[in-house]
Formats: C-alpha cells, sequence, structure tokens
C-alpha cells in the first residue's frame, strides 16, 4: 500500500515505534521487447542504466546510500549478483554492499521490501536503492547434462588417452542444448498454459481478454503520449540510438486482435499473443529513504510505502490468482477497505489472469470455498484501475516490474490526487504481493 | 450372489418398463444449444455409467428424436459423472442370459445401434471425462469425432478380455482400422487401459482437453462443462466444414497402411500373436484367440462376416466356464475392495512400520503416497538405507514411466521417515511390524512398541505363518493386535489377507481394512489358526511338491505341470520366489500343527538345501541357479545329487502328468474347502480372491471354490480316494467336500 505525502491526511496509517519510509523517486530504462535495441547488452548494462538515470533524477551524491538489492529472474551466470556489477559501474561507491534477490515476477517487489522492513525499519540503513533487471534478448541456454558431465569430467582427466576416451564417449545426444522455458519447475506447465487453464476456470472469454488487452494498449499510448510515463529515463545505447520510449505499446482493433490463434492451448485456447505480456528487456530502480533522511537531505518524497504482504497458493491450478488473496489481506493489515483506495496498480501477466482474478474478487462461492472468508472479495472499479496502461502494453520485465508499479502509483496518486494505493502482482510459484 | 445380481437385474428392467413414458426418462438427455445437441448419460441408480438395457433404450429414443429435430445440425454425448463416461456393457445384463444365442442377440442390438450412430448424417462427437471402457469405448468410437480430457481419471479401453470375453459392439471391426491391426490387438489382447495423451497419439481420440482448477465453480463440474464447450465447437466445426473427417495421413501412416494391406504381412500377424497368445495362455483361455479370429474374419472377408463372428463369438464365450470364473473374480474383488466392519473410529494418519527389509519397505511403499505420514524403522543403518532405496525406487520408477512428475515423487517421499528409534511412536495411529518371523523378536518387539505408542494405537503384525494369538500373548491389549499378511512384492501383489483372533476388536479390523483399502489392495479377513488361510492351503501343495521332485520329476517339468494347469508360477519356481528357507519354516512348523496330513515331500530335502544355502532367488541358489541381468534359469545341478538321497519311488498308478497335476491342486483345494468348513474363511468368494490374487490359483479356474462346482466335488473326491489309497491321510477329502460330492446341487458359488 503507497500512500502519496502531500494530500490531507483521512487517516494517518503510521504505526507508532515504526519509522515512516517514503519513496524519494524512481526510474526505469525504457521497456523494450526483447530482441531489439537492446539485443547486444548484457543485464547489468540495463541495470547501471537505470541506476545512472536514478543518480541523474534525484543527484544523489554517489555514496549517499547505505545498500543497493536488485531483483532478477533468469539470472547470467557471469553476474550472478547483478546488484553489484550494476552498482559499480554506476559509479556507486565500492563501499556500498549489494545482493541479489528472486522471486520470480515480484522479484523487484522482494528487492524493495527487504529494504524497507529488513533495512530501513529495523535500523540497518537510512537509504536504500532497490531495482530490477530482466534480460530476455540473451538467456543461458546450457549444453545438457550429460555433456556438462563429460566436460567436467575433461577437466579432471590426467592423461591424453583418458581425455580421448571422454571425448569419443560424446554422443549426438549429448549436444543437444537445455534452453530455459517460462514453467514452473514443480508443474512442468509454462505460464501461458496455466494462464489459458485459469481463464477457461472462470469463463473468461477470448472477447472479454481481446478488450481488456485493447484497453491497456490504449491506455498505455494516451499515457505515453501526453507525457504521463515520466518514469522513462532516456538511454543511449552503446552503438545503437538513444532510447526514449517503450516500443511495445500497439493499440490494435478487435478484428485484428481476433485473427491471432490461441498461443499456448490449441485448438480451443483463449490466450494469445496479443492478450498476453511479451518478452521484455528492461530494468528501473527507486530510492527509497526513511522520512527523516529524506528529509534531512532536502528532498520532497513522493509517497510513504505503508504495508505489504506476500501470499502463495497452489502452483498448478491457482498460479495466477494471487492478487484475489494479497488485496484483502494487505488492506486488513493497514486498515482500509477496498472504497479507500484512489489507484489500483495490477500487474497484467495476461488478460485472461487480470479478468480471472477480478472474476474471483467478484465471487462470493469462491471467497468462501477456498479463502474462507464470508463474503466476496469485492472488485477494484475499472476508473482506477492501470489508468496508464500496463504489463499487457507496457511490456513485462519479470525482475523490474514490481518498482514500475510502485512509481507509478506513486505518479498516479500524485496526478489524480488520491490518498492510497494498492499494487499486487502474481508470480510464478503461485506467489504474490 | 450371482441370483442377488440378476434380482438387480430384473428390478432395474421393471423400473424402466414402468417408466419407459419418454416424458420421464432418466437415464439419457438431451438440449439443444444453438444447432447443437447435447445428449447427457447419467444413471441415477449408480456411481457410474454402464450400458444397460434403460440406458440403450433411453440412447435411442432420445437419437431417433436428435435426427428428426429440424434444428439440430450435430450432436455431442457427454456424460454428468464426474469421472466416468460409460464404464462398460452392464456385465449382469449378459449374465442373465440362458444360452450363446441370447447373448449374441444382445451383441447384435449393440452393433446394429453403433451402426446407426456410425452412419448419422449429423456429426455425433463424443465427450470423455473418466473411464470409457468396454461398451462404452466402442460407443465413442463408432462416433464421428472424439476430445477427451487429460484428467488422469479419463482412460479409455477394452477391458472384455479379462472377462473372458471380446469387444462385442463393434470394437474388435472398428478398432483395427482406427489404431491399425497391431495397437488394435495390444489393445483387445491386454485389455490395458490407455491414457488420453497416449490415445491422442494412437488416434483413438482427436482433440484433448485440459482438466481445470477451483473457478467459479468446483473443478470437476467446471472441467465437464469446459470439456462440453469444446466439444460444442468441433461439433459445430464438423458441421461448417472448418474440421475435416477424414485426417491427411502422415508418411509413417502410409507406410504402415500399405504393409498392411498385403495379405502375406497380414498371416504373418495373425501368426506371431496367436503365438505369444498361445505362449501366454497356455490356450487355457478361450477369449484371447477368438478375438484375434474375429479380427481377421472382418479384415480377411469382409465387414458382414466379421460383424457375425463377432456377435457369434461374444455369444459362445460367454457360456465358457473360463468367461464365468474371471466375472465371478471381479464380482469377488469389488466385494474384497469394500469394508463390512464399517468406518473406524479413527482414521490412521500416521502410520509406523518395523523392520525396512523387502516387506516392510514395500508396505512403506503403498502407504506414503495415500496421503499417510509414514515412519520406516529398522535397527541397522543398512537395513533401513536399502529399505528407503527401495521406496525411493519405486517412485523413481513411476517418474521414468512418467505416470507421476519428479516433484510428485519427491512431495510423496517427504511423507517418509526413516528412523532407527522409537521417535515419534507417540503419535503414531497404527503399527505394522514386519520383522524376522520368529516368535520372540516378535514378543521383544511388541513389549518394545507398547511402552511408546498412545494407547488408541493398533499394532498389527505382518507374518505369513504364526499364529497372531500367539503373537498377541506378548501383548498387553491384544484387542488392538491384529495379522496383516501381504505378499512379496507388496507393490505388485493385490491380496492382502488380514486375520483376527476372538480377542481382536472389531474397531480394530474396521481400521486395518481401511488401511489396506486405502493401500489399494484386495482384502480378505479370515480367522486365526496356523497359517490362516492361503499359507495353509499353499503348504500342503508344496509339500506334494517336493514329494514329485523326491519322485524323480526335475523342476522344469514341475514347472510346466504347474503352468499348464494355469497357475502363473510354476511350483518349483514359485517355492524359489518364496524363499526355501521361509517354506522350510512354515513346512515344520504347520507340519507340527495338522500333523502327518501336511506331510508329503521329506522336509529334510528343504532344511538340507538351506544348509547348502540353497535359500531361492535371494541367494542366487534354490531349484533354480539365477545369474544376475539373465531371464533364462538352469535347474541347480546340485539339487540333483541332493534329491537323489531322497529318492522315492514313483507310483505309476497315480503318476501320470493329469494326476501329478491333480495331486499337487487338490490337495491345496482340499485345504480351502477345510478352511471354510473350520470357519476361518468368513465365505467361498473371500477363498477364491485370496487363493487367485495371492497364491496365484488359476484365474481361468476362477479359484478354488468355483473349481470344485465347474469340476465337480464327486469327480474330485473320487481322484483323491486314489491318492489316498496310494498316499494316506494327505488326501482324504474333508467333510464339506464330501457332503457336496454327495450332492450335486451344493454349490459353493452360483
Amino acid at each position: 500500500v503507497v500512500a502519496p505525502i502531500q494530500t490531507k491526511s483521512k487517516k494517518t496509517l503510521a504505526k507508532p515505534g515504526v519509522k515512516n519510509i517514503v519513496l524519494v523517486d524512481g526510474v526505469r530504462t525504457p521497456f523494450l521487447t526483447s530482441g531489439t535495441t537492446y539485443a547486444d547488452l548484457m543485464p547489468h548494462d540495463l541495470a547501471r542504466a537505470a541506476l545512472q538515470g536514478l543518480l541523474h533524477r534525484t543527484s544523489l551524491p554517489k555514496d549517499a546510500v547505505d545498500y543497493v538489492i536488485y531483483g532478477t529472474v533468469i539470472q547470467e551466470v557471469k553476474t550472478s549478483n547483478v546488484a553489484r556489477e550494476a552498482s559499480l559501474g554506476a559509479g556507486f561507491s565500492d563501499k556500498i554492499p549489494c545482493h541479489t534477490v528472486t522471486m520470480a515476477c515480484i522479484s523487484s517487489n522482494v528487492a524493495m521490501t527487504t529494504g524497507t522492513s529488513g533495512m530501513i525499519a529495523a535500523g540497518q540503513c537510512d537509504a536504500i536503492v532497490a531495482g530490477g533487471v530482466e534480460f530476455m534478448s540473451d538467456v543461458p541456454i546450457r549444453h545438457s547434462r550429460k555433456m556438462r558431465k563429460t566436460m567436467l569430467a575433461l577437466n579432471r582427466a590426467k592423461t591424453l588417452g583418458q581425455r580421448l576416451s571422454l571425448i569419443g564417449s560424446i554422443r549426438m545426444a549429448h549436444l543437444t542444448p537445455e534452453l530455459p522455458a517460462v514453467a514452473e519447475f514443480s508443474t512442468a506447465e509454462t505460464m501461458g498454459h496455466s494462464a489459458d487453464r485459469l481463464a477457461a476456470a472462470f469463463g473468461v472469454s477470448r472477447l472479454e481478454q481481446d478488450e481488456f488487452a485493447l484497453r491497456s494498449h490504449t491506455l498505455a499510448k494516451q499515457a505515453q503520449d501526453s507525457g504521463l510515463l515520466s518514469d522513462v529515463i532516456s538511454f543511449k545505447v552503446p552503438g545503437r540510438d538513444m532510447v526514449s520510449k517503450d516500443n511495445g505499446i500497439r493499440p490494435s482493433s478487435m478484428e485484428q486482435l481476433a485473427k491471432l490463434k490461441p498461443a499456448f492451448i490449441k485448438p480451443h485456447g483463449t490466450v494469445t499473443a496479443a492478450n498476453s505480456s511479451f518478452l521484455t528487456d528492461g530494468a528501473s530502480a527507486v530510492l527509497i529513504m526513511s522520512e527523516e533522511k529524506a528529509l534531512a537531505m532536502g528532498y520532497k518524497p513522493k509517497a510513504y510505502l505503508r504495508d505489504f504482504v506476500y501470499v502463495s497458493q497452489d502452483p498448478k491450478d491457482q498460479l495466477l490468482l494471487g492478487p484475489t488473496y494479497g488485496t484483502p489481506k494487505v488492506l486488513e493489515r493497514a486498515g482500509l477497505t477496498m472504497n479507500d483506495i484512489d489507484v489500483f496498480e495490477f500487474h497484467e501477466a495476461f488478460a485472461g489472469q487480470i479478468m480471472a482474478n477480478l472474476k474471483a474478487m467478484d465471487s462470493d462461492w469462491f471467497a468462501q470455498t477456498y479463502m474462507g472468508r464470508k463474503t466476496k472479495v469485492g472488485t477494484p472499479p475499472m476508473e482506477k484501475f492501470n489508468l496508464w496502461g500496463g504489463s499487457l502494453s507496457l511490456g513485462h520485465p519479470f525482475g523490474a516490474t514490481g518498482c514500475r508499479l510502485v512509481t507509478t502509483v506513486a505518479h498516479r496518486l500524485q496526478k489524480e490526487g488520491g490518498q492510497y494505493g494498492l499494487v499486487a502482482a502474481c508470480a510464478a510459484g503461485g506467489q504474490v504481493t | 450372489f450371482l441370483t442377488c445380481a440378476y434380482f438387480v437385474f430384473l428390478f432395474r428392467y421393471l423400473i424402466s418398463y414402468l417408466f419407459s413414458c419418454p416424458c420421464l426418462r432418466s437415464f439419457v438427455n438431451y438440449e439443444v444449444k444453438e444447432d447443437v445437441a447435447v445428449i447427457r448419460m447419467n444413471d441415477p441408480n449408480s456411481k457410474v455409467n454402464t450400458l444397460s438395457v434403460q440406458m440403450q433404450t433411453e440412447m435411442t429414443e432420445v437419437f431417433n428424436e436428435v435426427l428428426a429435430n429440424n434444428a439440430v445440425q450435430s450432436a455431442v454425448l457427454i456424460s454428468s459423472k464426474p469421472g466416468c463416461f460409460i464404464a462398460g456393457a452392464d456385465i449382469n445384463m449378459i449374465q442373465a442370459c440362458k444360452t450363446a444365442e441370447e447373448v449374441t442377440k444382445l451383441s447384435q442390438e449393440g452393433q446394429k445401434m453403433f451402426e446407426r450412430i456410425e452412419n448419422s448424417p449429423k456429426p455425433i462427437v463424443a465427450a470423455i471425462n473418466g473411464s470409457c471402457l468396454g461398451g462404452g469405448l466402442e460407443f465413442a468410437i463408432a462416433c464421428q469425432y472424439r476430445v477427451a480430457t487429460k484428467s488422469k481419471k479419463t482412460v479409455l479401453g477394452t477391458p472384455e478380455v479379462m472377462l473372458g470375453l471380446l469387444p462385442g459392439a463393434g470394437g474388435t471391426q472398428r478398432l483395427p482400422k482406427m489404431v491399425g491391426i497391431p495397437g488394435a490387438f495390444d489393445m483387445m489382447l491386454t485389455g490395458k487401459n490407455i491414457r488420453a495423451d497416449k490415445a491422442k497419439k494412437m488416434g483413438l481420440v482427436h482433440q484433448l482437453v485440459d482438466p481445470l482448477g477451483p473457478g467459479l465453480k468446483s473443478p470437476e463440474e467446471r472441467t465437464i462443462e469446459y470439456l462440453e464447450e469444446v466439444a460444442i465447437q468441433c461439433a459445430k466445426d464438423i458441421v461448417n466444414k472448418k474440421i475435416a473427417l477424414t485426417r491427411k495421413k502422415g508418411l509413417m501412416q502410409k507406410a504402415q497402411d500399405y504393409v498392411l494391406g498385403i495379405e502375406f504381412v497380414r498371416q504373418q500377424i495373425y501368426k506371431t500373436v496367436t503365438g505369444k497368445v498361445m505362449k501366454m495362455s497356455k490356450g487355457l483361455y478361450p477369449a484371447p484367440l477368438k478375438i484375434i479370429e474375429t479380427v481377421k474374419a472382418g479384415l480377411e472377408q469382409g465387414p458382414d462376416s466379421g460383424y457375425l463372428a463377432e456377435a457369434q463369438n461374444f455369444g459362445k464365450l460367454a457360456m465358457t466356464s473360463e468367461s464365468n470364473a474371471l466375472i465371478g473374480l471381479y464380482h469377488g474383488q469389488v466385494a474384497c475392495k469394500k469394508n463390512r466392519f464399517g468406518v473406524p473410529e479413527r482414521p490412521v494418519k500416521n502410520l509406523a512400520i518395523l523392520g525396512a527389509g523387502l516387506m516392510g519397505a514395500g508396505i512403506a511403499q503403498v502407504t506414503v503416497d495415500k496421503g499417510i505420514n509414514t515412519i520406516l524403522k529398522d535397527t541397522m543403518v543398512d537395513g533401513l538405507s536399502r529399505g528407503q532405496q527401495q521406496v525411493y525406487k519405486g517412485f523413481n520408477d513411476k517418474t521414468k514411466k512418467k505416470t507421476i512428475t519428479s516433484f510428485e515423487r519427491d512431495s510423496i517421499l517427504s511423507s517418509l521417515t526413516g528412523q532407527l528409534d522409537y521417535k515419534g511412536f507417540e503419535k503414531v495411529d497404527m503399527v505394522i511390524e514386519a520383522v524376522f518371523e520368529d516368535l520372540n523378536i516378535k514378543h521383544k518387539v511388541i513389549k518394545e512398541v507398547e511402552a511408546v505408542i498412545s494407547p488408541h494405537c493398533i499394532f498389527a503384525t505382518n507374518t505369513s505363518a504364526l499364529p497372531i494369538k500367539d503373537i498377541a500373548a506378548a501383548s498387553k491389549r491384544p484387542e488392538k493386535v491384529i495379522g496383516m499378511h501381504y505378499f512379496s512384492p507388496v507393490d505388485k501383489m493385490q491380496l492382502l489377507e488380514i486375520i483376527t483372533t476372538d480377542k481382536t476388536s472389531k474397531d480394530t479390523t474396521a481400521s486395518a481394512v481401511a488401511v489396506g483399502l486405502k493401500q489399494g489392495k484386495v482384502i480378505i479377513v479370515v480367522g486365526d489358526g496356523p497359517g490362516f488361510y492361503t499359507t495353509r492351503c499353499l503348504a500342503p501343495m508344496l509339500a506334494e511338491a517336493v514329494r514329485v521332485l523326491q519322485e524323480g520329476v526335475d523342476p522344469k517339468k514341475l514347472d510346466a505341470l504347474t503352468t499348464g494347469f494355469g497357475f502363473p508360477v510354476g511350483a518349483a519356481t514359485l517355492a524359489d520366489e518364496v524363499g526355501i528357507d521361509v517354506a522350510a519354516h512354515v513346512a515344520e512348523d504347520l507340519g507340527k500343527a495338522f500333523g502327518s496330513r501336511f506331510g508329503g515331500g521329506n522336509v529334510e530335502v528343504l532344511k538340507t538345501m538351506v544348509e547348502k544355502g540353497f535359500k531361492g532367488r535371494k541367494s542366487g541358489k534354490g531349484c533354480y541357479v539365477y545369474t544376475p541381468g539373465l531371464k533364462s534359469k538352469d535347474v541347480n545341478p546340485d539339487l540333483e545329487d541332493l534329491l537323489e538321497k531322497y529318492k522315492l519311488a514313483a507310483n505309476p498308478s497315480v503318476s501320470s502328468d493329469s494326476d501329478v497335476q491333480f495331486r499337487l491342486v487338490s490337495r491345496f483345494v482340499n485345504e480351502a474347502v477345510m478352511c471354510l468348513q473350520e470357519g476361518i474363511l468368513n465365505g467361498p468368494v473371500e477363498g477364491d480372491i485370496g487363493a487367485v490374487f495371492g497364491l496365484g490359483f488359476p484365474p481361468c479356474l476362477g479359484g478354488p471354490f468355483r473349481f470344485v462346482d465347474t469340476f465337480g466335488a464327486d469327480k474330485l473326491v473320487e481322484k483323491m480316494r486314489r491318492f489316498e489309497h496310494v498316499y494316506g491321510n494327505q488326501f482324504t477329502p474333508c467333510q464339506l467336500l464330501l457332503d457336496h460330492a454327495k450332492d450335486s446341487n451344493k454349490r459353493f458359488q452360483n
């Protein structure tokens, strides 16, 4: 739950004995469809660009933060602690410790909450940078297990004879590479397949999904054109042009969308390439401080970061239902109701997933049968929901989306004059924040 | 109990007669959605749909209405029952027939109905969720298109062969065309269940639908609804030609079709398949041969001959004693999958097994994946580690076969705790001990365990011969002590023999049966006594087998004689599998308990074998020599010298092949009947099930009791008297058998 600084408070969510924690500012690189302008970079390059953008935007001295935390999902093995590589490269002091966290699509949420509750609230730090990065233009493709085993044995082989016999043992099957899949390890089901089943379980039609996707793209385009996406920084890509806009926003027509074939469940599925979020490259960063520190440094913080909750459920059949479970919980923790919230930013993994969550939140039966509640959660009103587009249109670099959502809520609260904002995102493994 | 089934049949018939008004259809109904008729099946009297008389009558009515309805362009056939499309034809309907001609007529009616479905001008899509077996599968493959859910419960197959029958409603004719001749034989001759994804690959279904999770309705309900939606779309697409019913054949398919188009190749296939069947069945089962004959008739002489052969052979098979025996076993198995002792006071959630040997680990394997927290305790690290590896291997093999995922394997194994001490035993609801078969050790264990378990905990002992009351003598709470006799290998053998003493409480029994059922076992509950039921029947047969060996018959010949009678495993091989040491132990114990009646072969033969280290398969040598990695086995050359020492002169008047077979079998059967006479057995059904599923008594004979009925008690007694004359009281028929011999109206089974 995010609350802005400027508006007059209807009720304060400050807790006695707990420091007020504020979002000073947040930035992100433009989110680009993977395989486009960022194609030749490495993940830490993107993260570095976001960090440099944050330094520039906030005029933060390079030694003024106590800690840097990054979230990422598919790790580049050379830079497994990508937070450290990016921070050093961005010119932050080498005295600042950095670590990298992972929790699928909510990795940067974990980065932020680790910083807020784990470090600032506990009195370990006063100022931290949290961020996320994902780079899908290049993913680690491995040799097969058999080949790796042979190669490792080759390392240990002492004689030429041993080496030759190992080389001789290589067969065609050894050469088949292992590709990373956007799939659950426990169920071996891909995310899109799961989303399609979820949509079917809640009776979400293809039409509803296409309509929601079109809404996302249309709103994103409007926001982009009217300059609302102020968190986007410009990035001069080495050897390429300056990039300053997201490139996945494509408002189309319902007729165009209807032409697409299902991407995962064939031939009768409803999830298509157009109503799913696409593979994206991008990085984000936010500056978080205790209120005292921010004020002392002369900042005008954008929002209070008040509360959060993580929930998880069955990774097979309820993989993407997290927002339904998490929303009432975090509201109860903060002492708020659905009506108190002025701005909703939900992560749009798939249009079908959002629609399924909305239907689940609107169902008494679901609330009673699966959530142990007496009545339904209630749905967020659409006039408060993802008004500047979402992951479907802006893109979804897995590790970076969480910071984008929080920054967007702060910016929308300021723009729309609201008091409370709520962020929700589902993640692989059936977890949510 | 068949009378009972017959009454059920009559009753249903009566009901169908009374309520035959079409407006009151209760089994089949339909509604029109746009231009698609959705035909829903739901037998109101049963958990599963079967093709009963009423189901067929109503289906025909509905089908006629659908054809006549101008607003309907196509149809979807679906079941409203979660987990069952159609489980098969109504067996009672077949059993109610008195002659082959009546059954043939039933078959022809089915054929006619499915022919109309096949030739329907309006395409029909079968939407399959759950079991689609036998007549259900024949119905589905008569439809123009099939959509199936990928649910684990969705299985397709033709299990008729397991009931001594053949697919009698067009299956033998349609399947070869649909899945190819080899595939069709594989399905019909093994009767195996085929999962949806495999069925898709084989060409048995056209499209798959994923089962759904929680939504706005329960997963089961919504999955059926979703299946219906997808099937309706398919039906529409067939009508508007978006889906073509003639599928493009791949290169492999074309090549296969070409090869199978050559008559010589087909003849070779029939020959090979017949050869395999003869080798497996020893010619004791008529159904597989009739299936081959029927398929051949259709392919070589055209559909008219094929369908006629199918109907006639179906009629003939239904009248065979083998089919009768197999159907009897089917009913018996269903009966032995029920808990006649009621619901136990508290369900077993935590279970401990003592001894991580072959049996202990096997019991753990069938328990741990049933939602029961399982402790596997041993006294030695090595033994425990071996046992845990056995359980792991059991589940890992399933992962390799893709019946479970590696994640499911790991999460199942997280409920298994291996340990050397009694930690956590205070929370355990049941302890099953599977330690060494020695009364003193069992007493020591029962005392140790009772010191740590809570008062409600049940103590079950896995023993094959020690009387339970002797073991319970060391217990402070004999009402909680019960015998659970598992068969090795536990994960493969279906039988569990539960033994109650006169002190065992009813709730203890109910609980043991409930655990056994969860473990997937077929259960017989018998009274206490030396060898209970199964071991007691087996012991005299093994004693006779030893005598036969002593008389100079070699193990291979002995095996051939027993398997020739229908036992799946020969007597010599069985002894090796059970373990010669165990056999010696049992022979000695039961010999003491029952006296000379259990004599015959000299126990010293077995004892000497044990002394020489010939303990059977586990020691690498027994009657045979076992070389790891080799399937074939040679007779143990040292056995011949050993037997020479104990040689007995064979009496030619009782030593023909047939006489040897009957010497072995009659002692088994007589002992089984005596167990019923003495009240060890609750009834002949459990006796038959125990003998077939636990000891491999020939399934085609249906068990010892059905065997007496079909063979004739008088004829059996006559043979036994002849053997008695030579060997004495080991062949004296028991009183109950004599009663049956005197009165040919007396029967154990109907």
